[in-house]
């Protein structure tokens, strides 16, 4: 075995940096940097950070799919969601009478984006939001975040979500059916 | 009910403070001492973590470790939280590695509950758990060299590699670092389509990077003198000490969870414990090196026999979660050592008794024994080869 020179570990580990620094200019696998904000990595379809309420059609405070079952109150690890029931039902989108949030608060400086209120959600009222640029000069009132500044439409999770909003709304779909079909044989004259 | 408090008088009395020097390099008496505090907010000390070192000249005479200033509550929360609520305050544990921290925790919940994760689950476990292993090594590499001075070079390439993995997590879980990704029977969503290919690619890629790593790195004269000799630490103390993962194999015993408990379906991979024989800081930073070589090998079998199938058992549930009662230790070998979860169930949705084994804390409680007559520059490099993440030390 042959003794090597004294410095030749250093040459050697000095002829890396020199092919990483001069294949910065060639390759793009060693010149990774984006240039945010005027680049942007797209976003995957799994992303998360804050949550949002769904509702359906136009008018959110009538197609809010959100019943206040409160799950989602009570399974949050840090316990950053708030919700009052109000007394007043409206109906869902079976057309069965459901609860509905009078208030619903996420206190989004608590919120640690586990994603587990989306998970336990039985009704799919719950999705995940991609949001991320939402620095505020505000730290108590604009972190906590309404009823109304939570409410997006199904619209915008089709945007974000394509692939789960799909899904969802196919499971919703076949409940519907299912219901109209039932209602049908009910009201059928015997 | 008619005890007295015990009276002032009568209390023992504190002991004084005294330093009581265990070794000096030369076996002399020690001079006039300097105690100095390092950290808590010093870039050398890993995340908010103090030393007390007391130096004779340059030499370090005593150190202690003193930690708790990230202490959250962790397994206080965990037993006022119901099973599935402790599972997003584990990625919290040790940051770097949160999907290794989700299987410790799973894999104990499911000992207890009795569920088995499908095959699928199993080899999607062994991937992400084999690439968080790659990340963590290569970071932690890229941070001891930073410790020695060699600012930014190896650090940037490290995090360059480091990134590629992070966005294979991101895709697959939605998360870069706090994944929240196991569920106990299994996993929670499904591969994305062509994550598979993409994870080949990395994969595929890691081994070029790593030579050339290697090649910066491995023969350089000043690593060599910085790290070999120094903060080395015997096989029979590390045994004692109950020192796991790396830094024990670095010794020279072979012990890796992974051969022992077969957790999972390890038993189906082959692949060799690296293990080092002079158990100092550059046999520490080897073991690195030869476990990432050894991960890339289970990995590529693991993407190449992955199967189809479900991903989660179909007895598990997420909402009213109720495990017989019992108790139950379940461990994996984290890239850090021996993680494991100590619970015990009463039968109600929360657990009675909730404790993690902490590699990095345990690990941490030779710091001195390996420290002492050495510079107080290079206790800073031994404490960087021990591998320590404060999410987890202090919890």
């Amino acid at each position: 075995m042959s003794v090597p020179l004294p410095g030749q570990g250093i040459v050697k580990g000095l002829v890396e940096t020199a092919r990483n620094f001069v294949g910065s200019y060639v390759e793009k696998d060693r010149l990774v940097t984006v240039q945010y904000p005027e680049e942007r990595v797209p976003q995957a379809e799994a992303s998360r950070n804050f949550p949002f309420l769904v509702y359906d059609g136009d008018d959110w405070q009538k197609g809010l799919r959100c019943v206040a079952c409160q799950i989602c109150e009570k399974e949050c690890p840090p316990q950053c969601i708030y919700i009052v029931k109000d007394t007043a039902r409206k109906p869902d989108h079976t057309g069965k009478l459901q609860f509905q949030p009078r208030l619903f608060e996420i206190d989004t400086s608590v919120c640690m984006s586990c994603q587990v209120c989306v998970e336990v959600c039985p009704f799919d009222a719950i999705k995940m939001d991609v949001e991320y640029e939402l620095s505020t000069s505000d730290r108590f009132n604009s972190l906590l975040l309404r009823k109304a500044q939570l409410a997006k439409p199904n619209q915008y999770f089709h945007k974000i979500h394509p692939a789960e909003a799909a899904e969802v709304d196919a499971r919703l779909g076949a409940d519907k059916a299912k219901a109209e079909a039932k209602a049908a044989a009910a009201t059928r004259p015997a | 009910m008619n005890s007295e408090p015990a009276k002032l008088e009568n209390a023992p009395l504190a002991k004084p403070y005294e330093l009581r020097p265990k070794a000096l390099a030369d076996g002399g008496q020690p001079g006039e001492l300097l105690e100095i505090s390092m950290g808590p907010q010093h870039p050398s000390t890993h995340g908010v973590f103090r030393m007390d070192v007391v130096l004779d000249g340059e030499r370090v005479v005593k150190l202690k470790p003193v930690f708790g200033y990230l202490h959250r509550n962790h397994e206080k929360i965990g037993e006022n939280t119901t099973y599935l609520g402790s599972m997003p305050y584990t990625d919290r544990l040790d940051y770097f590695c949160s999907l290794t921290s989700n299987w410790a925790y799973a894999l104990a919940v499911e000992k207890l509950a009795g569920l088995q994760a499908p095959e699928r689950a199993e080899y999607i476990r062994v991937i992400t758990a084999e690439l968080t292993r790659l990340q963590n090594h290569i970071s932690l590499v890229g941070f001891l060299l930073q410790d020695m001075g060699a600012s930014g070079t190896p650090l940037m390439y490290a995090f360059r590699e480091r990134e590629k993995i992070l966005d294979l997590f991101e895709s697959l879980t939605g998360a870069r670092m706090m994944c929240n990704y196991m569920r106990f029977g299994g996993c929670r969503c499904d591969l994305p389509p062509g994550w598979l290919d993409q994870a080949r690619q990395v994969v595929g890629e890691f081994p070029r990077f790593l030579d050339e790593f290697e090649a910066l790195l491995s023969g350089n004269e000043i690593l060599l003198s910085r790290t070999q000799g120094v903060g080395a630490l015997p096989p029979e103390l590390a045994v004692n000490a109950g020192i796991t993962g790396p830094m024990l194999r670095a010794s020279g015993v072979n012990y890796d969870i992974r051969k022992v408990d077969k957790y999972g379906i390890y038993d189906r991979f082959d692949f060799r414990v690296p293990l080092g024989d002079h158990g100092d800081v550059y046999d520490r930073y080897m073991m690195r090196v030869l476990e990432m070589r050894a991960s890339l090998k289970i990995l590529e079998a693991a993407l190449r026999d992955i199967p189809d199938g479900p991903i989660m058992d179909p007895k598990s549930k997420l909402r009213g979660f109720r495990p017989r009662a019992g108790e139950v230790y379940g461990r994996i070998e984290s890239p850090k050592g021996e993680l494991g979860f100590y619970l015990i169930s009463d039968g109600s949705p929360k657990p009675c008794r909730y404790r993690v084994r902490p590699p990095s804390f345990i690990n941490l409680t030779i710091l001195e024994d390996m420290c002492l007559g050495h510079y107080v520059a290079d206790a800073v490099i031994i404490l960087g080869s021990v591998d320590i993440v404060m999410g987890e030390v202090d919890r």
